[in-house]
């Protein structure tokens, strides 16, 4: 991709939420959602369209787990480690997943197949433990449906 | 001749299967069936709970899995013949729910979530069409009779809320539904979203016509993809109905609604650090005064209130202030929307009375824990609420009683462990998560949170014990004092509960032996 093609698409991104009051949270989603990762080189670009500071952007940018510097894997997996998923079994499903994928919590695996990640509480307390995979939340996860899920059965 | 089946479309029953279970109906039976995807009736380990419409009302069955489907139609599912292992009788004979009072979810999973007809044929609108009847100054008192507190947890009453809003002068105006969902053991809103989007909306129409508002926002949590696509499209329906926009219901009332999304910030469910979010920045805790009601969503007046404050007003509006005063105890009015979770054999939505006791929910509705092994402790009001014991369980649910006891009720969430837990782990979560999740703005959230973790350390390796539960009490202390928002000032509260209820897990009979 040329510099040019992102400076347009990111123009693009701004323009698609101008009329939305505070509209940097919704352009950075865009983003995110668009490229699979804020590209450094998209900030400046932003915060000139915004009238806001570079600093003001990075700011934002970083102060969110959903927003990340660099792409991730193919796939997303996201374990809930929150109370309610604690009280059946989500750490010895936290540990099973790190040593099954080989890499901690927001890293991405060597063939870069699968990023691994910690999130407290996607509202299924009931049904623990909860995990996402790709934007599709999964029940009642043990080990085994966990090896499943990620296709390391 | 078609039947009406229902299978729920809420991200918990989709989290067990519902979406194949839908699927194989669909392929199975096509032609023969009306498929509703409706919300969760709150039974969620029965979930996927699929229901049938006969002549006998509907009837239930559950958990069913997609494998299920072929023998169930072969028993006469669709013929009313209550046959089968997975028939769970008539829904309205399950226990768990005859002996619940639906009040805010008595649409959610009764209904289709996006039927305009559906909402309107279960007394959808009534509410709002009731409250534009009245000066903005009526509704706010009716409100204010209701003895309507805030749902989200800190009790605040809605109505004095409301009317701080419409007293201030400003030609700009909004009403901000926090739907920043964050803590462990809550699911309600995310459930009422899902499953009856449009009360919310008749909630938050509702106090822009009571506080002159024109604008408002939906903040709810990127965690939350189900509830997000849901509200986005309840609006969109909402709007071109004229539920929304200009003109609302012929009135002269215009407001426009919106949903912001968050982008995976605990804090954010403070009010005032997602006022900061939904106007783009840093999720960073305000100080108050000012108050957001004077100045709140970008310098303007602005109600904030939690979901299920917003969806209890619609049945104030519509049935009076007295129906919903007559509920409960003290000064906790109304019903509450309990969520059983964590390690429960019957997790849930509980929604009762105030009054009840804890023992009640997780014993009686809940059947006590998943693993069969005996409950050890609950956690109640979140990762910010205290730890109880089984000793407390005759707590009643009430604002005044839980903090008595140095607990809350805060949004109604219970959490149940079972004997295997390690209090000392869950006391250290605690801080580790407010180290993790602190805005940082003010210092003893940001730094007390770490200096926790290792205080806690300390004490569980059995270095300088006692004096260092002496350091972790001042140290809660100073949080408490001198924090900023809930997020420092309430992260002591599992701590020092952990403490008190259960010392053996700090080493406190080890030392007793020595």
């Amino acid at each position: 991709m040329t510099t040019e093609t992102l400076e347009q698409r990111v123009r693009a991104a701004v323009e698609a939420h101008r009329g939305e009051r505070g509209a940097l949270l919704p352009i950075l989603h865009h983003l995110q959602a668009e490229f699979g990762y804020i590209d450094e080189a998209a900030m400046p670009i932003v915060a000139n369209e915004l009238n806001l500071s570079r600093a003001e952007v990075y700011g934002v940018v970083t102060f969110y787990h959903d927003f990340t510097l660099a792409p991730g894997g193919a796939r997303t997996v996201r374990i809930c480690r929150a109370e309610a998923c604690q009280a059946v079994g989500a750490e010895r499903l936290a540990e099973h997943a790190r040593q099954r994928l080989g890499v901690g919590f927001g890293e991405t695996t060597a063939d870069r197949t699968v990023t691994l990640e910690q999130v407290f509480c996607f509202g299924n307390c009931a049904l623990g433990p909860a995990v996402q995979v790709d934007g599709r939340l999964h029940g009642r996860v043990d080990p085994a449906a966990f090896d499943r899920l990620v296709g390391r059965a | 001749m078609t039947v009406t089946v229902y299978v729920p479309r809420d991200a918990a029953a989709r989290s067990v299967g519902a979406d194949e279970v839908a699927a194989a109906l669909a392929d199975a039976a096509g032609d023969r069936i009306r498929l509703v995807r409706n919300g969760s009736r709150g039974l969620l380990w029965l979930e996927p709970l699929v229901e049938v419409d006969t002549a006998d009302g509907r009837v239930a069955y559950g958990p069913v899995s997609a494998a299920d489907v072929p023998a169930l139609l072969a028993d006469g599912l669709l013929d009313g013949e209550q046959s089968g292992g997975r028939c769970l009788g008539r829904t309205d004979d399950l226990p768990w729910l005859r002996d619940q009072t639906r009040v805010t979810f008595a649409r959610v999973g009764v209904i289709d979530p996006l039927s305009q007809a559906d909402y309107q044929a279960h007394g959808g609108l009534a509410g709002l069409r009731a409250a534009l009847a009245m000066t903005p100054a009526d509704v706010v008192r009716q409100v204010t009779d209701s003895g309507l507190r805030g749902r989200g947890g800190a009790g605040f009453p809605t109505g004095i809320k409301w009317n701080t809003v419409l007293g201030a002068e400003s030609d700009l105006k909004f009403v901000c539904c926090n739907a920043d969902e964050g803590d462990s053991g809550t699911f309600a809103d995310r459930m009422l979203m899902e499953g009856d989007p449009f009360t919310l909306i008749e909630g938050m129409v509702i106090a822009a016509h009571a506080v002159g508002a024109t604008e408002g926002y939906v903040y709810i949590r990127s965690e939350y993809p189900d509830a997000i696509a849901t509200m986005r499209e309840a609006i969109g329906i909402a709007t071109a109905g004229g539920w929304l926009g200009e003109r609302v219901l012929g009135s002269d009332l215009c407001f426009d609604l919106h949903v912001r999304v968050g982008a995976g910030a605990y804090i954010c469910g403070e009010e005032t650090s997602m006022l900061e979010s939904i106007e783009g920045r840093r999720g960073m805790v305000r100080a108050k005064p000012p108050i957001p009601a004077l100045e709140g969503l970008f310098g303007r007046p602005t109600v904030v209130n939690n979901v299920l404050s917003l969806a209890s007003v619609p049945m104030i509006m519509a049935d009076g202030a007295e129906a919903f005063q007559e509920l409960g105890i003290g000064r906790s009015r109304g019903t509450q929307v309990f969520q059983l979770a964590g390690n429960v054999a019957r997790g849930g939505i509980v929604e009762t009375a105030f009054g009840v006791t804890l023992g009640e929910l997780v014993n009686g509705f809940g059947g006590g824990t998943a693993s069969g092994r005996p409950v050890r402790a609950v956690q109640v009001g979140g990762p910010l609420g205290a730890y109880l014991p089984v000793d407390r369980f005759d707590l009643p649910m009430d604002y005044e009683a839980f903090a008595a006891a140095g607990a809350m009720v805060g949004h109604g969430g219970v959490v149940v462990f079972d004997d295997t837990v390690d209090m000392a782990a869950m006391a250290r979560f605690a801080f580790a998560f407010c180290a993790e999740e602190s805005c940082g703005k003010c210092t003893p959230c940001r730094v007390g949170a770490t200096r926790g973790v290792e205080v806690i350390d300390r004490i569980t390796a059995g270095i300088d014990r006692r004096k260092n539960l002496l350091l972790l009490d001042d140290l809660c202390e100073l949080m408490v004092d001198g924090s900023l928002c809930a997020m420092g000032g309430l992260t002591p509260m599992p701590v020092r509960s952990a403490v008190r209820h259960f010392p053996a897990d700090f080493g406190a009979e080890r030392e007793t032996q020595a």
